[in-house]
């Protein structure tokens, strides 16, 4: 049908979005087994936070962009440190690389291959 | 029709540059009349990019060429001896592949700035800058000559500064722009000194030429390198890389997205160079293992900065920059088994040129909807937005899609391309497909850090104004329907018009040099 | 007067000039000057890519006889580079004038906002 193959696997958009589909069927089918006969907004739908009243919440709630990776980030901080240092913003350290760069190639290509 | 046909080539490069030229005038009759026209000159360019890949594609991707001034080109001299003349275009899959590309981008690019540039001024000076724009990128796409290559390079240059510069009330665009065309500058200059070389040995700048004649000395192999070096670095390869956050983070939100089809022409140009001009007069073992270098460097570092930026433009930036790893990557398996072709190094080859219509449609649409996030929260620091998911329902459905998209989750069109960059590349060596794959979850936790701090959390005190205007949301939407209908039929594309271009990249050196030289 | 290879060691020069004052050199008019030497130095290597030994201007649509002319491919190729260099050194330096209008400064270590 459609898909494609890559000599050694094969992948079907259309196949794997049935399946989906048929997976989410069977995932509500099965919920419609469950009970309809409860009341919303009592303590039957809330959060069981020991007997405890949930509080509001407080401002400043949102993880905000940086803090969301943090623990990651601290794990791989030595690569960070380093990698972050290269990336200086001075022009010249730019080109710099760039001619590093030129020079390993040149090493390469002229006297290897 | 047939004559649109023939001339297809070179009105690609003609209608944009006609209209760059001409937009400064009619904007003085009117904001609506400015917008209508270069509209118009859009629309067109792109239905002109759409007959010319029917035509190139319909043809089985033979290349076709197309002689500037309608002469012949290959007149006998005197002495018996025959050199293509005048400057020729020649259009095989490859080329008929980008120029898809470019015209779908620069579609949607436009289409956005007309509801973005809210500016009193400029506006007629920014479009024209970006028809500029898109008239040297299809001149880079379409041109068989290297002197006409590196021409276009620097006009994709001038106008690529001139857009990120644009909004000079701002210190940091000066500072992007003043480095970017230090850079750009730079590596068009060796590409210059590469193309000088390569004439004084062999006499011609045509690539069929050039290509034919080729020998593999040392003055070739110094022109390798530096044509490697300078397009490499126009493409945004780690380490020569750190202009490309600056230069598509602080460029306006729809020309970003025209930068990275610019990258992508360069890129398209790296391919030219390794596989048509050079092939195998160089050690391609060598050369394509340079690109899986390159790849794997770009891959990881482009992914990782991405995850501690705290602009929302720059993470995108780094996201792009992390893409063309793949791509890189996968053509560097290709290029690094040409002798031997094995299935898989076509595999990779065709993954590899799938990514970059997919990276295209994926980041342009991510730069479109970082545009509409910083008009309606008014700043591009994650750590200050938040909740803007409450008012920009279809905005924040368009990032799911992108993002998902880019990093590589099924039923998305990345997810076909990785597939096979990922099963092509492993079977040269499995440490690649290691990093890929990594790399690409790691994508996805960068895009949901994008997420998470633009979009959800509570719905924020002060919001400026609601939805994107509809300017905004059709462009996006446009781009959402090519990421998901080449999500859900890759088998469709891949075969229509990625094996063209593969094949036209993998076999097709001497049916190009054929082409101009008459077998 | 045989010059030998002395123009391609001149050319050879002023890029490698240029490429030292991108690298060390810290004011922004310094790094456009830069610039623009390696571009002197690629154009003088193109024009002379072109030169044939005793040869007169290519400006005859026939040679006169015993002479030959120098190539003028060469030459045009050149032009068209130093218009394209007379394009970028022009928006390179605007862009230097507005960065010393917001940064006031034009040492290239200080106009460090765009880094990480």
């Amino acid at each position: 049908m459609n898909g494609i193959t890559s000599g050694f696997g094969a992948w079907n958009p259309i196949a794997w979005t049935l399946l989906f589909l048929g997976i989410l069927i069977v995932a509500f089918f099965v919920r419609s087994f469950g009970r309809k006969d409860y009341k919303r907004g009592t303590g039957q739908t809330k959060a069981f936070l020991s007997g405890n009243e949930e509080p509001a919440a407080p401002a400043g709630l949102h993880v905000s962009g940086d803090n969301l990776y943090w623990g990651m980030v601290h794990g791989l901080s030595a690569y960070y440190r380093r990698v972050r240092e290269w990336h200086t913003g001075d022009l010249g350290d730019y080109v710099g690389w760039f001619i590093g760069v030129l020079a390993l190639i040149f090493v390469i290509i002229v006297w290897g291959g | 029709m047939s004559a649109l046909s023939v001339h297809a080539p070179v009105l690609l490069i003609a209608i944009p540059l006609l209209g760059a030229f001409a937009v400064p005038l009619i904007g003085k009759l009117g904001r609506g009349v400015r917008d209508a026209f270069v509209g118009l000159i859009a629309a067109f360019t792109a239905a002109l990019a759409g007959l010319l890949a029917a035509n190139v594609f319909g043809n089985g991707g033979a290349a076709s060429v197309y002689v500037l001034g309608g002469k012949p080109f290959d007149i006998p001299l005197p002495s018996g001896m025959t050199a293509p003349i005048r400057i020729l275009l020649e259009v095989d899959g490859m080329s008929a592949f980008m120029a898809l590309i470019t015209a779908l981008v620069t579609l949607t690019a436009i289409a956005f700035s007309f509801s973005y540039w809210r500016e009193r001024s400029g506006g007629s000076m920014y479009h024209s800058l970006l028809l500029l724009l898109t008239a040297g990128i299809f001149g880079m796409e379409l041109t068989g000559d290297m002197f006409n290559f590196f021409v276009f390079l620097e006009v994709t240059s001038i106008a690529a500064c001139g857009l990120i510069g644009f909004r000079v009330w701002l210190g940091r665009t000066q500072e992007a722009a003043f480095k970017v065309m230090t850079l750009y500058t730079l590596s068009g200059l060796f590409v210059l000194l590469a193309i000088g070389l390569l004439y004084g040995e062999h006499g011609g700048l045509n690539i069929a030429y050039l290509a034919h004649s080729l020998s593999g000395g040392i003055v070739d192999k110094i022109a390798l390198g530096l044509l490697l070096t300078g397009l490499a670095m126009k493409a945004g390869a780690v380490p020569m890389h750190m202009w490309a956050p600056d230069a598509y983070g602080e460029a306006p939100a729809p020309t970003s997205a025209v930068l990275v089809a610019n990258s992508q022409a360069s890129l398209y140009g790296l391919f030219r160079v390794l596989f048509t001009l050079f092939g195998i007069t160089v050690s391609t073992a060598t050369t394509g293992w340079i690109l899986i270098v390159f790849a794997l460097l770009t891959i990881f570092v482009g992914v990782t900065m991405a995850l501690v930026q705290s602009d929302i433009k720059r993470l995108i930036a780094y996201g792009a920059v992390s893409q063309i790893g793949y791509m890189l990557l996968g053509v560097g398996v290709g290029l690094a088994t040409i002798v031997t072709k094995p299935t898989y190094g076509f595999v990779a080859m065709q993954g590899g040129i799938f990514h970059m219509v997919n990276d295209a449609a994926c980041i342009g649409l991510l730069f479109l909807v970082a545009g509409a996030v910083t008009r309606a929260a008014g700043t591009r620091d994650l750590n200050k937005m938040g909740g803007l998911a409450h008012t920009m329902k279809y905005t924040s459905v368009f990032f799911i899609i992108g993002a998902f998209a880019l990093a590589g989750v099924p039923p998305f069109n990345g997810f076909a391309s990785k597939f096979l960059i990922y099963e092509a590349s492993f079977k040269l060596s499995p440490f690649l497909a290691i990093i890929a794959i990594l790399s690409s979850i790691l994508l996805l936790a960068v895009f949901v850090k994008a997420f998470q701090g633009a979009f959800l959390g509570p719905k924020p005190a002060s919001l400026g104004g609601g939805e994107a205007p509809l300017g905004m949301l059709i462009p996006m939407a446009v781009l959402a329907l090519v990421v998901i209908a080449f999500g859900l039929f890759p088998g469709f594309f891949v075969e229509r018009i990625v094996t063209p271009a593969a094949r036209a990249l993998w076999f097709g050196r001497d049916a190009y040099i054929s082409a101009i030289l008459g077998g | 007067m045989n010059l030998g290879n002395l123009p391609f060691i001149v050319s050879a020069l002023l890029v490698v000039l240029g490429i030292y004052t991108l690298l060390f050199k810290r004011n922004l008019i310094k790094l456009v000057i830069g610039i623009s030497l390696i571009e002197t130095g690629v154009n003088l290597f193109l024009v002379m890519l072109g030169y044939r030994s005793k040869g007169i201007a290519p400006i005859y649509t026939f040679a006169p006889a015993g002479e030959r002319m120098v190539l003028p491919t060469p030459q045009a190729l050149t032009l068209t580079s130093i218009v394209i260099g007379l394009a970028t050194t022009a928006l390179l330096l605007s862009f230097a004038v507005f960065i010393w209008r917001h940064y006031g400064t034009l040492d290239v270590h200080r106009i460090k906002e765009l880094k990480g």
